[in-house]
């Protein structure tokens, strides 16, 4: 299967050129989905202004095309929006903003929307509120450390 | 894009001049079914056997040892579906490595449902298979041990002469999945106590949808392709003449150049090793150092995924593997960097890169400063390198 021949021409441009990548520092939300056994790892930082708006948005990610490409759009989707519009930001939308994705790699976009619920939901931890609808993140354990432990690095 | 750099040896190479002028009056001049009964094509019928004979020279085999196959796959499946076929009466056990083309283990689970048992070994951290776990593995009822030559992932080459003679003395087949090697390092099936052995032609340099499967005298398999009587029954259909005269001429030049082109291919190999070693940190070559084919380059960035490494060298201009996950359409990274213990998430930044004799310096160098410059910017996108960064600080 040829990566390239099967993604889009917006999915290769924001894989090529991604949009907010970066970190926010002291960040309103940051939030870290995926899991290292998929190989996909997105971490969301979000500027949310007292207005409850999102500022800015920033994105690092451990992943393939499509879920670089999926957290540029997503980062790109959010911005400027209200935190309640945000959590409306659905992987549809994401996947749908760029002309769709490979079968095998929809994954990425629901990826992308949890990116933005663990974003969200520190957020509201930080700031002792309650976003209607939201739910806590899922974390995943990282084997990485304990194999080059092991090696003595 | 400019240029193309190919580094995907292992995948397939380009039939080489040769090899085309060689086949092209099968198609257009020579085209008679070399089992019909004139003179025009009893003249092709010679040819093929000629080819038949040079081949199994090449590896210390008999003309009639040589059947002739569709390509490496069908070898794989044929051997191991054949022998476990015509001995199901002495048993019902096979025993092969965990790091295995899917060929074989896929094939291998096709048993497993119909009633077979299959010991999977597993490797060392260089991917090597132990003699000694193969001894220990064979039962009363093991009828078959498959141990592939040389890994196609991390080109490491297993220790074939001890494993086969172990068969021998337990007095079980042994067969070996060589496509990797075929044409790549010297083989001898009697010095290597080997039984049946799997090639394929489009890895050295012939033409795809040619194979074979080496079949020593005397072993007991199935028939795989019940019709005609070519390849002397065993695997009907008409013979592929121009896809055996092209395969026969690339292990004539595959033979005669081999030892100039280890020569040439290691010493591109170890200056690209040694180039990523140096440029780029937290990098890990997988495979053993030393035993292993001239032209395999495997390697793990850490912090960084595969596919995104791929489509970013391929964008450069570079073609290459990975044993990425999102590269096989599964979710599980390369099952070869998972069995030698290498975590998921740093089998998933993986890179095989493969080289040829039309490889250069320049191209190697190239592709140092190419991975060096992608594995910075993919880090620097990374939040496990973040975490990494912030953590030693």
């Amino acid at each position: 299967m040829s990566q390239v021949t099967e993604y889009s021409e917006k999915v290769m441009d924001h894989f090529t050129n991604p949009r907010n990548v970066g970190e926010i520092e002291d960040a309103s939300g940051v939030g870290t989905v995926g899991n290292a056994k998929c190989g996909d790892i997105m971490r969301m930082y979000l500027d949310i202004d007292e207005n409850h708006i999102v500022r800015e948005a920033k994105f690092k990610t451990f992943g393939c095309g499509a879920a670089v490409a999926t957290s540029s759009m997503a980062t790109e989707l959010v911005k400027g929006k209200s935190v309640e519009e945000a959590l409306k930001v659905t992987n549809k939308a994401v996947m749908e903003a760029l002309d769709g994705l490979p079968p095998v790699k929809v994954h990425c976009s629901l990826l992308a929307e949890q990116a933005i619920h663990a974003a969200l939901w520190d957020y509201a931890e930080k700031n002792g509120i309650v976003i209607e609808g939201l739910t806590p993140p899922v974390n995943d354990i990282d084997e990485t450390e304990e194999f080059y432990q092991m090696q003595g690095e | 894009m400019s240029q193309r750099i190919y580094m995907d040896n292992a995948a397939t190479t380009r039939v080489r001049p040769e090899v085309f002028e060689e086949m092209k009056a099968y198609f257009t001049e020579e085209y008679g079914n070399p089992s019909s009964a004139y003179t025009f094509a009893g003249k092709i019928s010679q040819k093929v056997e000629d080819a038949r004979e040079l081949i199994a020279k090449s590896i210390g085999a008999t003309a009639r040892e040589i059947y002739f196959t569709g390509g490496g796959s069908e070898s794989d499946n044929w051997a191991i579906k054949g022998v476990a076929d015509a001995m199901k009466e002495k048993g019902n056990h096979i025993i092969t490595s965990k790091i295995e083309h899917h060929a074989v283990l896929h094939t291998c689970e096709f048993l497993e449902k119909h009633g077979f048992e299959v010991t999977y070994l597993d490797v060392d951290e260089n991917g090597f298979v132990s003699p000694e776990d193969v001894k220990n593995a064979i039962r009363p009822e093991t009828v078959l041990i498959s141990i592939m030559f040389a890994n196609n992932e991390i080109g490491t080459i297993e220790p074939i002469a001890e494993i086969g003679k172990i068969a021998h003395e337990a007095g079980v087949y042994f067969h070996t999945d060589a496509v990797q090697a075929f044409g790549h390092v010297p083989i001898n099936v009697d010095e290597l106590n080997i039984d049946m052995l799997s090639a394929s032609g489009h890895k050295l340099g012939g033409p795809k949808g040619i194979g074979l499967l080496y079949i020593r005298k005397g072993v007991k398999i199935s028939n795989l392709i019940h019709g005609g009587a070519q390849e002397r029954g065993k695997r009907g259909g008409t013979t592929n003449v121009a896809g055996v005269m092209g395969f026969a001429k690339a292990v004539e030049l595959a033979n005669k150049e081999m030892e100039e082109n280890i020569a040439y291919e290691s010493k591109l190999r170890d200056r690209l090793i040694e180039g990523i070693e140096k440029e780029i940190p937290y990098a890990r070559i997988n495979g053993d150092r030393k035993t292993r084919l001239s032209n395999n380059v495997n390697a793990c960035f850490r912090f960084v995924e595969g596919e995104s490494l791929l489509i970013m060298l391929d964008q450069k201009g570079i073609c290459a593997s990975s044993g990425s996950a999102c590269t096989s359409g599964s979710l599980d990274p390369s099952h070869v960097l998972l069995a030698i213990g290498l975590p998921h998430e740093i089998a998933h930044g993986s890179v095989r890169l493969t080289l040829s004799a039309e490889t250069t310096e320049e191209d190697v160098d190239y592709t140092i400063k190419a991975l060096k410059e992608i594995v910075d910017r993919l880090r620097s996108m990374s939040p496990l390198y973040e975490d990494f960064v912030k953590k030693n600080n």
